[in-house]
């Protein structure tokens, strides 16, 4: 789906000096896509510092620790620090939902959960407040997410968020596995009626 | 997220949009909502016409608007969040907007808010414990020609300095600087 929001797959085209976003440009005849260089590496690694710099991700007793996307990526392309300061904000762990906990300090704001439960779930209990560094995922009006009167507890945020920012409950350092696969397998049986197990 | 056409399901019949507080604005709310025809793309003028009745949005109004307009309340939050033009909080008796577009912060507009915050004992973005005074930042009113501009209430005022512009709110502060 084009969103559009990381950034975090610019390509150089040939011909042009812009990078451009792969998840939303058109492909086109003869076009000559390059997804690896050096200038690309140089700016993807400092796109993943200002997220790591934006919110508190502390790896070592992160629930996915091990299972991350974002520690992945950054693993991938060799950060090995972050060249910006930290801003450390100070920021809330919702644990008011009987199964899932949400934790904004490991949270990137891809809008993975906001996407999934609106067009997937369809109950659309998520979506994003305020704007710019101040915007957080909220649950309903801003609630605690245990007292959502439109979550259906069905968990697939949780297993689309790419950190540990939401998890199940129960779950402690590096034990938060998420299965996209299962959001996968719902969304082929439902477009493509192929049931893939 | 605008491309969106499903709405949530409605397992319950629905809320009667009336008002169980019987207050007179939620019955102007939804006929204004049905002029509307309820259409989603609506929601900004909704809400516009929500705080017009109100003076600000709490949850209870957003719910209403959520009801009104077939919409979950995360996404009526969400633009009502937005946009700094809509407010959540009550706001106090008097309004003083200080431009911080670039043309008046580069005139000084940050030493005039800051002169504010000390006069009213309260951070931009607050609203004074007694209720009369509130202190609001713009990014760019469009009156870059008059920089550093204030409006207070609605009144534009042009070229202002810390020292006008504290002279300006003092009656509304019934406390003298501390």
């Amino acid at each position: 789906m084009d969103v559009g929001a990381c950034r975090l797959c610019l390509v150089e085209i040939a011909g042009s000096n812009k990078l451009v976003p792969a998840c939303t440009t058109q492909v086109a005849d003869g076009m000559v896509v390059a997804t690896t260089s050096e200038r690309l590496q140089r700016y993807r690694r400092l796109l993943l510092e200002l997220l790591f710099a934006e919110r508190n991700h502390v790896c070592a007793v992160c629930v996915s620790n091990g299972h991350c996307e974002l520690q992945a990526l950054a693993t991938n392309l060799g950060m090995d620090h972050v060249s910006f300061p930290y801003t450390f904000p100070k920021l809330e762990v919702d644990l008011t939902h009987r199964l899932f906990g949400m934790d904004h300090n490991r949270c990137v704001l891809c809008g993975r959960c906001v996407r999934v439960c609106w067009y997937v779930e369809g109950a659309a209990t998520k979506n994003f407040s305020g704007r710019g560094a101040g915007s957080r995922i909220i649950s309903d009006l801003n609630q605690p997410w245990g007292e959502s009167r439109t979550c259906t507890a069905c968990g697939k945020c949780v297993h689309a968020c790419p950190t540990g920012a939401l998890f199940e409950k129960g779950t402690t350092v590096g034990e938060m596995q998420k299965d996209r696969g299962k959001l996968e397998y719902i969304v082929t049986a439902r477009e493509k009626k192929q049931w893939i197990v | 997220m605008s491309n969106v056409a499903v709405s949530p399901p409605a397992s319950k019949p629905r809320a009667p949009l009336a008002h169980p507080s019987g207050d007179k604005r939620f019955k102007m709310l939804e006929v204004f909502m049905k002029r509307q025809q309820q259409r989603h793309d609506a929601l900004i003028e909704v809400l516009h016409k929500a705080q017009e009745l109100f003076g600000f949005l709490d949850t209870d109004l957003l719910l209403f608007v959520a009801h009104g307009l077939r919409l979950p309340p995360s996404r009526v939050y969400g633009v009502a969040t937005f946009y700094h033009f809509f407010k959540l909080k009550p706001q106090g008796a008097h309004t003083c907007v200080v431009c911080m577009g670039t043309a008046c912060y580069v005139k000084g507009a940050q030493q005039v808010v800051e002169a504010l915050e000390q006069a009213a004992h309260i951070r931009a973005g607050e609203t004074t414990p007694d209720g009369r005074f509130s202190l609001m930042t713009a990014r760019c009113i469009g009156a870059c020609g008059i920089a550093p501009a204030v409006v207070y209430d609605d009144a534009v005022a042009a070229r202002q300095t810390p020292a006008s512009a504290v002279e300006r709110v003092k009656g509304w502060l019934d406390h003298g600087p501390r």
